[in-house]
Protein backbone atom coordinates (compact mmCIF):
# COMPACT_ATOMS: atom_id res chain seq x y z
CA UNK A 1 0.00 0.00 0.00
CA UNK A 2 1.36 3.05 -1.30
CA UNK A 3 1.88 6.21 1.55
CA UNK A 4 -0.78 8.50 0.34
CA UNK A 5 -3.04 5.66 0.39
CA UNK A 6 -1.92 4.59 3.80
CA UNK A 7 -3.15 8.16 4.99
CA UNK A 8 -6.02 8.03 3.30
CA UNK A 9 -7.39 4.70 4.96
CA UNK A 10 -6.01 5.95 8.40
CA UNK A 11 -8.39 9.39 7.69
CA UNK A 12 -11.14 6.56 6.65
CA UNK A 13 -10.68 4.73 9.61
CA UNK A 14 -10.85 7.87 12.37
CA UNK A 15 -13.97 9.01 10.43
CA UNK A 16 -15.78 5.79 10.51
CA UNK A 17 -15.16 5.59 13.70
CA UNK A 18 -17.36 9.30 14.37
CA UNK A 19 -20.11 7.71 12.88
CA UNK A 20 -19.94 4.76 14.83
CA UNK A 21 -20.23 7.26 17.90
CA UNK A 22 -23.21 8.70 16.60
CA UNK A 23 -25.05 5.32 15.64
CA UNK A 24 -24.15 3.73 18.46
CA UNK A 25 -24.97 6.80 21.32
CA UNK A 26 -27.90 8.71 19.12
CA UNK A 27 -28.74 10.43 22.28
CA UNK A 28 -25.51 12.52 22.51
CA UNK A 29 -26.69 13.28 19.50
CA UNK A 30 -29.98 15.58 20.89
CA UNK A 31 -27.93 18.36 22.84
CA UNK A 32 -25.91 19.32 19.53
CA UNK A 33 -29.89 19.49 17.57
CA UNK A 34 -31.61 21.17 20.43
CA UNK A 35 -29.60 24.06 21.24
CA UNK A 36 -29.57 25.01 17.54
CA UNK A 37 -33.12 24.55 17.14
CA UNK A 38 -34.13 26.15 20.56
CA UNK A 39 -32.09 28.88 20.21
CA UNK A 40 -34.16 29.68 16.28
CA UNK A 41 -37.04 29.33 17.64
CA UNK A 42 -36.93 31.03 20.70
CA UNK A 43 -34.85 33.97 19.09
CA UNK A 44 -37.47 34.17 16.80
CA UNK A 45 -40.40 34.58 19.21
CA UNK A 46 -38.67 36.85 21.38
CA UNK A 47 -37.15 39.39 18.46
CA UNK A 48 -39.18 38.40 15.39
CA UNK A 49 -40.28 42.17 15.49
CA UNK A 50 -36.95 43.52 14.69
CA UNK A 51 -37.73 42.99 11.23
CA UNK A 52 -39.67 46.17 11.22
CA UNK A 53 -36.75 48.13 11.83
CA UNK A 54 -36.23 50.42 9.00
CA UNK A 55 -33.19 48.51 6.75
CA UNK A 56 -33.32 45.27 7.67
CA UNK A 57 -33.09 43.02 4.99
CA UNK A 58 -35.79 40.43 4.95
CA UNK A 59 -39.28 40.45 6.37
CA UNK A 60 -39.28 37.21 7.86
CA UNK A 61 -37.20 36.54 11.18
CA UNK A 62 -36.87 32.72 11.20
CA UNK A 63 -34.98 33.20 7.48
CA UNK A 64 -32.50 35.35 8.99
CA UNK A 65 -31.56 33.56 12.09
CA UNK A 66 -31.69 29.89 10.42
CA UNK A 67 -28.12 30.57 8.77
CA UNK A 68 -27.06 31.27 12.44
CA UNK A 69 -28.62 28.56 14.10
CA UNK A 70 -26.78 26.55 11.03
CA UNK A 71 -23.67 27.71 12.11
CA UNK A 72 -24.14 26.81 15.40
CA UNK A 73 -24.46 23.43 15.03
CA UNK A 74 -21.41 23.28 12.74
CA UNK A 75 -19.33 24.66 15.78
CA UNK A 76 -21.10 23.14 18.46
CA UNK A 77 -20.09 19.66 16.21
CA UNK A 78 -16.79 20.69 16.33
CA UNK A 79 -16.46 21.54 19.41
CA UNK A 80 -18.05 18.24 20.32
CA UNK A 81 -14.77 16.89 18.47
CA UNK A 82 -12.51 18.48 20.41
CA UNK A 83 -14.30 17.19 23.78
CA UNK A 84 -14.19 13.98 22.82
CA UNK A 85 -10.31 14.42 21.42
CA UNK A 86 -10.04 15.01 25.45
CA UNK A 87 -11.88 12.02 26.69
CA UNK A 88 -9.71 10.47 24.12
CA UNK A 89 -6.53 11.50 25.73
CA UNK A 90 -7.89 11.41 29.20
CA UNK A 91 -8.79 7.60 28.80
CA UNK A 92 -5.45 6.88 27.40
CA UNK A 93 -7.01 5.89 23.65
CA UNK A 94 -4.70 9.13 22.41
CA UNK A 95 -1.68 7.43 23.36
CA UNK A 96 -2.03 4.70 21.37
CA UNK A 97 -2.82 6.64 18.15
CA UNK A 98 0.67 8.35 18.73
CA UNK A 99 2.39 4.94 18.41
CA UNK A 100 0.71 3.95 14.80
CA UNK A 101 2.98 4.28 11.58
CA UNK A 102 1.12 7.23 10.35
CA UNK A 103 2.09 11.09 9.78
CA UNK A 104 0.29 13.31 12.30
CA UNK A 105 -1.26 15.88 9.79
CA UNK A 106 -3.49 12.37 8.59
CA UNK A 107 -4.54 11.96 12.06
CA UNK A 108 -5.67 15.10 12.39
CA UNK A 109 -7.58 15.35 9.47
CA UNK A 110 -9.66 12.24 9.86
CA UNK A 111 -10.37 13.57 13.68
CA UNK A 112 -11.43 16.99 11.87
CA UNK A 113 -13.51 15.38 8.89
CA UNK A 114 -15.11 13.47 11.23
CA UNK A 115 -16.92 16.70 12.78
CA UNK A 116 -18.39 17.20 9.16
CA UNK A 117 -20.50 13.52 10.41
CA UNK A 118 -21.19 15.08 13.36
CA UNK A 119 -22.08 18.44 12.13
CA UNK A 120 -24.45 16.72 9.14
CA UNK A 121 -27.34 15.60 11.70
CA UNK A 122 -27.98 18.60 13.82
CA UNK A 123 -27.54 20.88 10.42
CA UNK A 124 -30.57 18.59 8.67
CA UNK A 125 -32.49 18.66 11.66
CA UNK A 126 -32.20 22.39 12.23
CA UNK A 127 -32.62 23.21 8.13
CA UNK A 128 -36.06 21.14 8.27
CA UNK A 129 -37.49 22.96 11.22
CA UNK A 130 -36.71 26.07 9.86
CA UNK A 131 -38.10 25.32 6.88
CA UNK A 132 -41.48 23.75 8.01
CA UNK A 133 -41.59 26.98 10.29
CA UNK A 134 -41.97 29.42 6.97
CA UNK A 135 -38.37 30.40 6.39
CA UNK A 136 -37.61 30.91 3.01
CA UNK A 137 -36.34 28.20 0.55
CA UNK A 138 -33.15 29.26 -0.38
CA UNK A 139 -32.79 27.25 -3.67
CA UNK A 140 -30.72 24.58 -4.87
CA UNK A 141 -27.74 26.50 -5.22
CA UNK A 142 -28.08 28.36 -2.03
CA UNK A 143 -28.34 25.40 0.13
CA UNK A 144 -25.10 23.51 -1.22
CA UNK A 145 -23.62 26.55 -0.50
CA UNK A 146 -25.04 27.04 2.82
CA UNK A 147 -24.48 23.34 3.45
CA UNK A 148 -20.63 23.80 2.26
CA UNK A 149 -19.40 26.91 4.55
CA UNK A 150 -21.42 25.51 7.39
CA UNK A 151 -19.38 22.18 6.76
CA UNK A 152 -15.99 23.55 6.44
CA UNK A 153 -16.58 25.85 9.30
CA UNK A 154 -16.92 22.89 11.39
CA UNK A 155 -13.73 21.90 10.36
CA UNK A 156 -12.02 24.96 11.68
CA UNK A 157 -13.96 24.72 14.87
CA UNK A 158 -12.98 21.06 15.08
CA UNK A 159 -9.51 21.96 14.31
CA UNK A 160 -9.58 24.55 16.69
CA UNK A 161 -10.59 22.91 19.76
CA UNK A 162 -8.77 19.58 19.14
CA UNK A 163 -5.95 22.43 19.30
CA UNK A 164 -7.32 23.61 22.97
CA UNK A 165 -8.11 19.35 23.94
CA UNK A 166 -4.30 18.91 23.29
CA UNK A 167 -3.02 21.99 25.40
CA UNK A 168 -5.50 21.95 28.36
CA UNK A 169 -5.65 17.97 28.09
CA UNK A 170 -8.41 18.35 30.30
CA UNK A 171 -12.42 17.31 30.18
CA UNK A 172 -12.50 21.05 32.30
CA UNK A 173 -11.35 23.04 28.76
CA UNK A 174 -15.09 21.85 27.93
CA UNK A 175 -16.74 25.04 28.10
CA UNK A 176 -13.61 27.22 27.14
CA UNK A 177 -14.00 25.36 23.48
CA UNK A 178 -18.13 26.06 23.52
CA UNK A 179 -17.74 29.69 24.29
CA UNK A 180 -15.42 30.35 22.24
CA UNK A 181 -17.97 29.03 19.15
CA UNK A 182 -20.68 30.84 20.61
CA UNK A 183 -18.67 34.27 20.66
CA UNK A 184 -17.07 33.06 16.97
CA UNK A 185 -20.61 32.93 15.58
CA UNK A 186 -23.15 35.34 18.05
CA UNK A 187 -20.66 38.44 17.51
CA UNK A 188 -21.41 38.99 13.77
CA UNK A 189 -24.72 39.86 12.05
CA UNK A 190 -26.25 37.10 13.34
CA UNK A 191 -29.42 39.19 15.26
CA UNK A 192 -29.48 41.76 12.82
CA UNK A 193 -27.66 43.45 9.34
CA UNK A 194 -24.39 45.24 10.73
CA UNK A 195 -25.97 48.85 10.16
CA UNK A 196 -28.47 48.18 13.07
CA UNK A 197 -26.04 47.01 15.58
CA UNK A 198 -25.30 48.83 18.17
CA UNK A 199 -22.32 49.95 19.98
CA UNK A 200 -19.04 47.37 20.57
CA UNK A 201 -21.04 44.78 18.85
CA UNK A 202 -21.24 46.29 15.62
CA UNK A 203 -17.53 47.04 15.72
CA UNK A 204 -16.71 43.88 16.48
CA UNK A 205 -18.68 42.00 14.08
CA UNK A 206 -17.29 44.37 11.41
CA UNK A 207 -13.91 42.88 11.88
CA UNK A 208 -15.06 39.15 13.16
CA UNK A 209 -14.10 37.26 9.94
CA UNK A 210 -16.87 35.13 10.74
CA UNK A 211 -19.34 37.01 9.96
CA UNK A 212 -18.55 36.98 5.84
CA UNK A 213 -19.33 33.38 6.76
CA UNK A 214 -22.58 33.88 8.42
CA UNK A 215 -23.50 36.38 5.67
CA UNK A 216 -22.48 33.75 2.63
CA UNK A 217 -24.66 30.71 4.56
CA UNK A 218 -27.45 33.81 4.66
CA UNK A 219 -27.45 34.78 1.41
CA UNK A 220 -29.55 32.36 -0.40
CA UNK A 221 -32.43 32.64 2.89
CA UNK A 222 -32.99 36.11 2.70
CA UNK A 223 -32.00 37.74 -0.83
CA UNK A 224 -30.04 35.83 -3.40
CA UNK A 225 -26.79 33.64 -4.05
CA UNK A 226 -23.92 35.21 -5.91
CA UNK A 227 -20.35 35.07 -6.45
CA UNK A 228 -19.51 38.38 -4.29
CA UNK A 229 -21.72 37.22 -1.78
CA UNK A 230 -19.88 33.79 -1.43
CA UNK A 231 -15.80 34.40 -2.51
CA UNK A 232 -15.36 36.48 0.89
CA UNK A 233 -16.85 33.26 2.73
CA UNK A 234 -15.02 31.02 0.96
CA UNK A 235 -11.62 33.21 1.58
CA UNK A 236 -11.97 33.93 5.19
CA UNK A 237 -12.93 30.19 5.67
CA UNK A 238 -9.63 28.99 4.15
CA UNK A 239 -7.51 30.93 6.00
CA UNK A 240 -9.52 29.99 8.91
CA UNK A 241 -8.89 26.69 8.47
CA UNK A 242 -5.09 26.72 7.30
CA UNK A 243 -4.78 28.99 10.36
CA UNK A 244 -6.65 26.73 13.40
CA UNK A 245 -5.27 23.36 11.85
CA UNK A 246 -1.62 24.54 12.23
CA UNK A 247 -2.78 25.37 15.63
CA UNK A 248 -4.07 21.83 16.21
CA UNK A 249 -0.64 20.15 14.73
CA UNK A 250 1.36 22.29 16.55
CA UNK A 251 -0.32 20.55 19.69
CA UNK A 252 0.24 17.45 18.25
CA UNK A 253 3.92 17.86 17.52
CA UNK A 254 4.74 19.13 20.79
CA UNK A 255 2.31 16.62 22.64
CA UNK A 256 4.73 13.77 24.37
CA UNK A 257 8.22 15.62 24.23
CA UNK B 1 -34.39 25.66 66.00
CA UNK B 2 -30.51 26.94 66.56
CA UNK B 3 -28.97 23.50 65.75
CA UNK B 4 -31.70 22.85 62.35
CA UNK B 5 -30.32 26.88 61.39
CA UNK B 6 -26.86 25.81 62.28
CA UNK B 7 -27.07 22.68 60.06
CA UNK B 8 -28.35 24.49 57.12
CA UNK B 9 -25.57 27.12 57.33
CA UNK B 10 -23.15 24.68 57.73
CA UNK B 11 -24.37 23.07 54.55
CA UNK B 12 -25.41 26.03 52.41
CA UNK B 13 -21.22 27.22 53.34
CA UNK B 14 -20.16 23.94 51.83
CA UNK B 15 -22.49 23.99 48.93
CA UNK B 16 -21.33 27.62 47.95
CA UNK B 17 -17.07 26.55 48.42
CA UNK B 18 -17.82 24.02 46.59
CA UNK B 19 -19.26 25.99 43.47
CA UNK B 20 -16.51 28.55 43.99
CA UNK B 21 -13.65 25.99 44.16
CA UNK B 22 -14.49 24.66 40.52
CA UNK B 23 -14.60 27.15 37.92
CA UNK B 24 -16.81 24.40 36.25
CA UNK B 25 -19.42 25.16 38.06
CA UNK B 26 -19.43 29.19 38.38
CA UNK B 27 -18.67 29.49 34.88
CA UNK B 28 -22.12 28.04 33.01
CA UNK B 29 -24.12 30.72 35.83
CA UNK B 30 -22.15 33.87 34.22
CA UNK B 31 -20.16 33.40 31.65
CA UNK B 32 -22.88 31.97 29.24
CA UNK B 33 -25.45 34.72 30.68
CA UNK B 34 -22.87 37.63 30.18
CA UNK B 35 -22.07 36.95 26.91
CA UNK B 36 -25.78 36.22 26.15
CA UNK B 37 -26.61 39.61 27.50
CA UNK B 38 -23.96 41.08 25.58
CA UNK B 39 -24.87 39.55 22.23
CA UNK B 40 -28.60 40.64 23.20
CA UNK B 41 -28.01 43.85 23.80
CA UNK B 42 -25.66 45.12 20.97
CA UNK B 43 -27.94 43.01 18.57
CA UNK B 44 -31.04 43.58 18.92
CA UNK B 45 -30.77 46.95 20.90
CA UNK B 46 -32.27 48.56 17.74
CA UNK B 47 -35.95 47.47 18.93
CA UNK B 48 -36.24 50.81 21.74
CA UNK B 49 -36.94 52.02 18.27
CA UNK B 50 -39.98 50.38 17.27
CA UNK B 51 -43.44 51.50 17.88
CA UNK B 52 -44.89 50.00 21.37
CA UNK B 53 -41.28 49.54 22.72
CA UNK B 54 -41.91 50.77 26.38
CA UNK B 55 -39.82 53.64 27.39
CA UNK B 56 -36.30 52.83 29.14
CA UNK B 57 -33.12 54.44 29.49
CA UNK B 58 -31.19 51.97 27.51
CA UNK B 59 -31.80 48.57 26.06
CA UNK B 60 -28.92 46.81 28.41
CA UNK B 61 -31.50 48.65 31.28
CA UNK B 62 -33.92 46.27 29.85
CA UNK B 63 -32.16 43.16 29.35
CA UNK B 64 -30.54 43.36 32.75
CA UNK B 65 -33.65 41.07 34.18
CA UNK B 66 -32.80 38.63 31.58
CA UNK B 67 -28.84 38.30 32.66
CA UNK B 68 -30.29 38.15 36.60
CA UNK B 69 -33.33 35.72 35.69
CA UNK B 70 -31.05 33.13 33.34
CA UNK B 71 -27.89 33.48 36.14
CA UNK B 72 -30.59 32.63 38.72
CA UNK B 73 -32.73 29.66 36.99
CA UNK B 74 -28.66 28.28 35.66
CA UNK B 75 -28.03 28.86 39.83
CA UNK B 76 -30.68 26.93 40.81
CA UNK B 77 -29.90 24.02 38.15
CA UNK B 78 -25.94 24.01 39.30
CA UNK B 79 -27.78 23.77 42.82
CA UNK B 80 -29.60 20.54 41.75
CA UNK B 81 -26.97 19.02 40.36
CA UNK B 82 -24.80 19.32 43.05
CA UNK B 83 -27.63 17.77 45.58
CA UNK B 84 -27.70 14.98 42.99
CA UNK B 85 -23.85 14.52 42.75
CA UNK B 86 -24.52 14.25 47.00
CA UNK B 87 -26.83 11.41 45.95
CA UNK B 88 -24.60 9.67 43.57
CA UNK B 89 -21.83 9.46 45.97
CA UNK B 90 -23.80 8.74 49.39
CA UNK B 91 -23.02 11.83 50.68
CA UNK B 92 -26.94 12.95 51.57
CA UNK B 93 -26.99 9.01 52.66
CA UNK B 94 -24.78 10.12 55.44
CA UNK B 95 -26.76 12.93 56.48
CA UNK B 96 -30.01 11.38 56.51
CA UNK B 97 -28.48 9.00 59.64
CA UNK B 98 -27.28 12.29 60.98
CA UNK B 99 -29.99 13.86 64.10
CA UNK B 100 -31.00 16.57 61.64
CA UNK B 101 -34.56 17.22 60.09
CA UNK B 102 -34.81 15.62 56.13
CA UNK B 103 -35.86 19.13 55.19
CA UNK B 104 -32.62 20.67 56.30
CA UNK B 105 -30.53 18.76 53.47
CA UNK B 106 -32.61 20.83 50.94
CA UNK B 107 -32.97 23.73 52.58
CA UNK B 108 -29.27 23.96 53.07
CA UNK B 109 -28.87 23.73 49.41
CA UNK B 110 -31.38 25.95 48.95
CA UNK B 111 -29.76 28.27 51.01
CA UNK B 112 -26.87 28.36 49.11
CA UNK B 113 -28.81 28.51 45.75
CA UNK B 114 -30.38 31.75 47.58
CA UNK B 115 -26.82 33.17 47.88
CA UNK B 116 -26.16 32.47 44.62
CA UNK B 117 -28.52 33.54 43.01
CA UNK B 118 -28.22 37.24 44.70
CA UNK B 119 -24.20 36.81 43.63
CA UNK B 120 -25.74 36.62 40.25
CA UNK B 121 -27.42 39.99 39.92
CA UNK B 122 -24.87 42.19 42.19
CA UNK B 123 -22.55 40.55 38.94
CA UNK B 124 -25.12 41.79 36.49
CA UNK B 125 -25.60 44.73 38.11
CA UNK B 126 -21.63 45.84 38.39
CA UNK B 127 -21.93 45.01 34.75
CA UNK B 128 -25.21 47.05 33.72
CA UNK B 129 -23.18 50.09 35.87
CA UNK B 130 -19.87 49.74 34.02
CA UNK B 131 -21.32 49.68 30.56
CA UNK B 132 -23.95 53.08 31.68
CA UNK B 133 -27.46 51.39 32.69
CA UNK B 134 -28.95 52.84 35.54
CA UNK B 135 -31.39 51.81 38.13
CA UNK B 136 -34.10 54.57 38.56
CA UNK B 137 -35.20 53.08 42.08
CA UNK B 138 -31.71 54.24 43.25
CA UNK B 139 -30.15 52.18 46.34
CA UNK B 140 -33.69 50.87 47.11
CA UNK B 141 -34.11 49.29 43.95
CA UNK B 142 -30.69 48.02 43.73
CA UNK B 143 -31.40 45.82 47.32
CA UNK B 144 -34.59 44.47 45.31
CA UNK B 145 -33.01 43.41 42.13
CA UNK B 146 -30.39 41.84 44.31
CA UNK B 147 -33.26 39.77 46.84
CA UNK B 148 -35.65 38.87 43.59
CA UNK B 149 -32.08 37.15 42.04
CA UNK B 150 -31.63 35.41 45.45
CA UNK B 151 -35.44 34.18 45.36
CA UNK B 152 -35.67 33.75 41.79
CA UNK B 153 -32.62 31.21 41.83
CA UNK B 154 -34.27 29.41 45.44
CA UNK B 155 -38.03 29.22 44.24
CA UNK B 156 -36.44 27.65 40.42
CA UNK B 157 -33.65 25.58 43.14
CA UNK B 158 -37.00 24.00 44.64
CA UNK B 159 -37.90 22.24 41.63
CA UNK B 160 -34.50 21.22 40.73
CA UNK B 161 -33.91 19.86 43.51
CA UNK B 162 -37.32 17.96 43.76
CA UNK B 163 -35.80 16.14 40.20
CA UNK B 164 -32.47 15.87 41.85
CA UNK B 165 -34.52 14.43 44.90
CA UNK B 166 -36.06 11.69 42.29
CA UNK B 167 -33.85 10.68 39.85
CA UNK B 168 -30.74 10.57 42.01
CA UNK B 169 -29.03 11.44 39.13
CA UNK B 170 -27.05 14.27 38.11
CA UNK B 171 -27.19 14.09 34.27
CA UNK B 172 -30.55 13.95 34.96
CA UNK B 173 -30.63 17.74 36.20
CA UNK B 174 -28.20 19.02 33.67
CA UNK B 175 -30.76 17.99 31.37
CA UNK B 176 -32.55 21.14 32.85
CA UNK B 177 -30.14 23.56 30.90
CA UNK B 178 -31.96 23.47 27.82
CA UNK B 179 -35.77 24.12 29.62
CA UNK B 180 -34.39 27.19 31.35
CA UNK B 181 -33.71 28.57 27.79
CA UNK B 182 -37.05 27.18 26.60
CA UNK B 183 -38.60 28.99 29.80
CA UNK B 184 -37.10 32.30 29.27
CA UNK B 185 -37.64 32.43 25.50
CA UNK B 186 -41.48 32.54 26.18
CA UNK B 187 -41.91 35.01 28.89
CA UNK B 188 -41.05 39.18 28.42
CA UNK B 189 -37.62 38.12 29.95
CA UNK B 190 -35.68 39.22 26.75
CA UNK B 191 -38.52 41.76 25.22
CA UNK B 192 -41.59 43.12 25.77
CA UNK B 193 -44.45 40.36 25.31
CA UNK B 194 -46.87 42.71 23.40
CA UNK B 195 -43.92 43.06 20.53
CA UNK B 196 -43.37 38.82 20.35
CA UNK B 197 -44.60 37.05 17.87
CA UNK B 198 -47.14 34.06 18.55
CA UNK B 199 -47.10 31.65 20.14
CA UNK B 200 -44.36 33.12 22.15
CA UNK B 201 -46.67 36.22 22.40
CA UNK B 202 -49.53 34.15 24.24
CA UNK B 203 -47.18 31.67 26.28
CA UNK B 204 -45.58 34.93 28.11
CA UNK B 205 -48.79 36.66 29.28
CA UNK B 206 -49.44 33.20 31.24
CA UNK B 207 -45.72 32.32 31.74
CA UNK B 208 -45.34 32.93 35.62
CA UNK B 209 -41.95 33.78 34.56
CA UNK B 210 -42.83 37.26 33.09
CA UNK B 211 -44.00 38.16 36.26
CA UNK B 212 -40.33 37.59 38.10
CA UNK B 213 -39.00 39.40 34.59
CA UNK B 214 -41.73 42.58 36.04
CA UNK B 215 -40.54 42.49 39.35
CA UNK B 216 -36.88 42.07 38.32
CA UNK B 217 -36.85 44.75 35.39
CA UNK B 218 -39.46 47.30 37.58
CA UNK B 219 -36.73 48.67 39.48
CA UNK B 220 -34.52 49.33 36.83
CA UNK B 221 -36.28 50.91 34.05
CA UNK B 222 -39.22 52.26 35.95
CA UNK B 223 -38.44 52.60 39.60
CA UNK B 224 -39.90 51.24 42.72
CA UNK B 225 -43.36 50.58 42.01
CA UNK B 226 -45.94 48.57 44.12
CA UNK B 227 -47.96 46.89 41.30
CA UNK B 228 -44.23 45.67 39.41
CA UNK B 229 -42.97 44.41 43.29
CA UNK B 230 -46.48 42.70 43.56
CA UNK B 231 -46.77 40.57 40.03
CA UNK B 232 -42.70 39.67 41.14
CA UNK B 233 -43.95 38.38 44.39
CA UNK B 234 -46.67 36.58 42.46
CA UNK B 235 -44.87 34.88 40.17
CA UNK B 236 -42.35 33.63 43.05
CA UNK B 237 -44.92 32.53 45.02
CA UNK B 238 -46.24 30.20 41.88
CA UNK B 239 -42.76 28.94 40.91
CA UNK B 240 -41.90 28.62 44.69
CA UNK B 241 -45.05 27.07 45.53
CA UNK B 242 -45.02 24.49 42.82
CA UNK B 243 -40.61 23.21 44.17
CA UNK B 244 -42.07 23.32 47.58
CA UNK B 245 -44.62 20.57 46.55
CA UNK B 246 -42.46 18.64 44.36
CA UNK B 247 -39.24 18.90 46.63
CA UNK B 248 -41.53 17.53 49.50
CA UNK B 249 -42.43 14.50 47.43
CA UNK B 250 -39.17 13.82 45.99
CA UNK B 251 -38.19 13.98 49.06
CA UNK B 252 -40.09 11.68 50.52
CA UNK B 253 -39.70 9.36 47.47
CA UNK B 254 -35.79 9.57 47.82
CA UNK B 255 -36.49 8.63 51.75
CA UNK B 256 -38.08 5.24 50.20
CA UNK B 257 -36.00 4.78 48.24
CA UNK B 258 -33.59 4.88 50.77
Amino acid sequence: MSALALELSTIGVLMRRALNEILRVPGAAIPGILAPSLFMLGLTGAFGALTELTGFSTESYISFILPVSLMQAAGFAGAATGVNTVRDIELGWFDRLYLAPTPRPALLAGIVLSAGFRALLPMTAVLAIGLLLGAHWPGVPGLLIAILLALTFSAVSASWTVGLALRFRTQAAAPLMQASMFIAVLFTTSYAPLELLTGWLQTVASINPVTQVVEGVRQGFVEGVSFAGTWPALVVLAVLLGLTFAFALRGLATTGR
Amino acid sequence: MRAELRAIGALGARSIRNTFRYPRYLGPILIFPTLFLAVNTGGAGGAIDLPGFPEVHGFLDFQLAAGILQASLLAAVMGGTGLALDIELGFTDRLLAAPIRRPTIVLGRLAATFALGMFAAIWFLAIGFAFGAIVKGGVLGVIFVILFGGLTATAFGGIASAIALKSGTASVVQGMFPLVFVILFVSSAFFPAELMQEPSQTIAHYNPVSLVATGIRGPVVSGLRASDTLDGLLGLAIIGGLGFVLSAWGLRARLRAS
